[in-house]
């Protein structure tokens, strides 16, 4: 394949030298993308932005951040009150993270509804469970830096989780405080992570989208593409309804930074921490709110913190747990109802893990716990033996043009390339 | 691959022995790199407090503060200590008999850090919510502690540590 003719000669002169606008040209402009994907695939591009507007952010904030226990707390007000637009750069930052959590379950959702999970894409969906490891560890560090009650607290508690291990879970849990509570080697150190991590994150999204580049996207039919007449270039289709997407997210993104800043935060966390005396109800940020309702769930300590991890950990062999050859939702009566009960769960979960682990919350969150890993190990397993499938239509173009109506072989496997 | 597969030669036991040495090489390096994070010499430079207890009268519960964390120091009541003696070991989920706790059985000393996530339980003030054990109350996930500090119901795994302490006076406790 020879790579495009650029006209401007600096440019051609560079790209013989090192084609990186080769690379370009092929990958965002004529890369070639199927033509149904509706808005649900705005999400992952989406969340690229937001990942941007929060290195931009937080690089700029840390020109006024001080981490130290003694002036970490004042120099956030500081931030707040006297730095030129002080104010808007923090709230940006702190509401997208929370921003950043919901565009990316959004796009983890369309991949379990639509079997993005499955071959050929499953290493690209395996990264992305890495990608979304790495953004809670960034997100929870971040929490600690302000050094407000809930910072304090949010940190011993989840320090602690290593202290269930055994053997050597208190060592562990001394060496990440580098004392015997958390205090200011701890702050220092998740200052350090909270600026290396999110560039970890730009690293493993690198090999997210390298991976989706060898087969492209996956579509709401679930079928591959076949042929020319599946699939549009990149650009300027798809660059235009994620340029369109992005302004639809910026209104609201902008309407809760500057009319409903502290909405999603929590009021403990402007309360100076103080390691003597724990807020009544410690709650986590509302995007680890479902793994917290887990671990409190189960009354032990280890089983508890592990069903935690458990969590995540099932994500990344989902593309094994359902082996059904049918990709999309669309054609899965059965499995479709369950998608949404799945849903359903995780909004329990989460409303559950802010109230108070007593009385009728403990009995439904366990219930929760237990549908979640029945959905995930017992169910999408039986479904790939037990479900028939509506069939599918021969190809993308076909429903799209309505050139005839879908005629369809009975469901066929998905083809492997 | 020059020579045949059959057995070891010398080129397999030069890769073996220089792989080996650069992962020995590479563990010496990492160790200060990961011990670095451990307490450093002036953290471990604040390991003792002393506390004069006279101060405390009969029922009053005082806080302290030890490597940065909080120390319960409660005077119990005659009741409480009676309370804390005629338990059942059977019925506790970690047992430990209360005078192992104290050297004075009149004061408890004690971490208070709940040995289940480590928040604060609630308890010294009157005014707390004691638990259902008359002794702390740990709001985080909802663990009870008796008037020995030990857990009685919910997630926390043990009782409230007890921090190494020594009379050095009639009436001074030092920590540590
Ligand atoms: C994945 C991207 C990131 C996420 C999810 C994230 C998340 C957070 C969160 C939740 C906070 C607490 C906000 C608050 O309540 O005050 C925070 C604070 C902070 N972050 Fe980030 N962050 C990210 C990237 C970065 C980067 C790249 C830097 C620096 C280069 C940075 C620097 C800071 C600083 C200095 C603070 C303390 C000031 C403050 O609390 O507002 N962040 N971050
Ligand atoms: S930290 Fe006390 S019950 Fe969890």
């Amino acid at each position: 394949m020879s790579g495009p003719n650029f006209p401007n000669p600096i440019v051609r002169w560079i790209d013989h030298r090192l084609p990186i606008f080769t690379l370009m040209h092929h990958e965002m402009h004529e890369y070639p993308t199927p033509k149904n994907l509706n808005y649900w695939w705005n999400f992952g591009s989406l969340a690229g932005i937001v990942l941007v507007i929060m290195l931009v952010t937080g690089i700029v904030l840390s020109m006024h951040y001080t981490a130290h226990v003694d002036y970490a707390f004042q120099s956030v007000e500081r931030i707040m009150r006297d730095v030129n637009y002080g104010w808007m750069i923090r709230y940006i930052h702190a509401n997208g993270a929370s921003f950043f959590f919901i565009v990316v379950y959004i796009h983890i959702f369309r991949g379990l509804y639509f079997g993005s999970y499955k071959a050929p894409r499953e290493l690209l969906w395996i990264l992305g469970v890495v990608i979304l490891l790495l953004m809670m560890a960034t997100a929870f560090m971040g929490y600690v830096l302000p050094w407000g009650q809930m910072s304090f607290w949010g940190a011993t508690v989840i320090t602690n989780l290593f202290s269930a291990i055994p053997g050597i879970g208190d060592w562990i849990v001394t060496l990440l405080w580098g004392g015997f509570s958390v205090d200011n080697p701890t702050l220092n150190r998740f200052y350090s992570l909270h600026y290396l991590l999110p560039f970890a994150i730009v690293g493993v999204v690198v090999l997210h989208i390298w991976a989706l580049h060898r087969f492209g996207s996956n579509n709401p039919l679930g079928i591959d593409v076949r042929g020319k007449q599946d699939s549009i270039p990149f650009h300027p289709y798809y660059t235009i309804k994620d340029m369109f997407g992005l302004g639809v997210f910026l209104i609201i993104f902008s309407a809760v930074v500057f009319f409903m800043p502290n909405a999603m935060g929590h009021p403990d966390n402007y309360i100076p921490a103080n390691p003597m005396v724990t807020p009544a109800n410690i709650v986590p940020e509302w995007y680890f709110l479902p793994f917290y309702a887990i671990l409190r769930a189960i009354p032990d300590k280890l089983l508890g913190v592990i069903a935690m991890f458990a969590a995540i950990g099932v994500l990344f062999i989902l593309p094994w747990l359902d082996r059904s050859p049918v990709r999309s939702g669309t054609f899965r009566p059965i499995f479709k109802v369950f998608f949404w009960m799945l849903l359903a769960d995780c909004v329990l979960l989460t409303y559950l893990g802010a109230k108070p682990p007593e009385g009728v919350y403990v009995i439904l969150a366990r219930i929760g716990t237990f549908y979640y890993f029945f959905h995930f190990l017992i169910l999408l397993p039986a479904l790939s033996i037990f479900e028939t499938p509506k069939p599918l239509p021969r190809s993308i173009s076909q429903p799209v043009l309505g050139s005839g109506a879908a005629a369809a072989a009975a469901a066929m496997p998905k083809e492997n390339s | 691959m020059a020579e045949s597969h059959a057995g070891a030669n010398r080129r397999d036991f030069i890769q073996v022995a220089s792989t080996t040495m650069g992962v020995v090489g590479a563990a010496c390096v990492a160790w200060p790199l990961i011990d670095q994070m451990n307490p450093a010499a002036d953290t471990l430079a604040l390991l003792t407090t002393e506390f004069d207890i006279s101060g405390v009268e009969e029922g009053m519960s005082v806080t302290i503060v030890w490597r940065g964390k909080p120390v319960f120091v409660r005077h119990r009541t005659e009741k409480e200590v009676e309370e804390a003696r005629s338990v059942d070991l059977d019925d506790l989920p970690d047992p430990e008999v209360d005078a192992d706790r104290t050297t004075n059985p009149k004061f408890l000393v004690m971490v208070g850090v709940c040995t289940h996530l480590g928040c604060v339980p609630l308890g010294q003030k009157a005014t707390d919510p004691k638990g259902e054990w008359g002794g702390w109350f740990c709001p985080c996930h909802g663990s009870h502690y008796d008037t020995s500090g030990r857990i009685r119901k919910g997630p926390a795994p043990s009782n409230l540590s007890v921090p190494p302490h020594e009379y050095i006076s009639d009436t001074v406790i030092r920590i540590g």
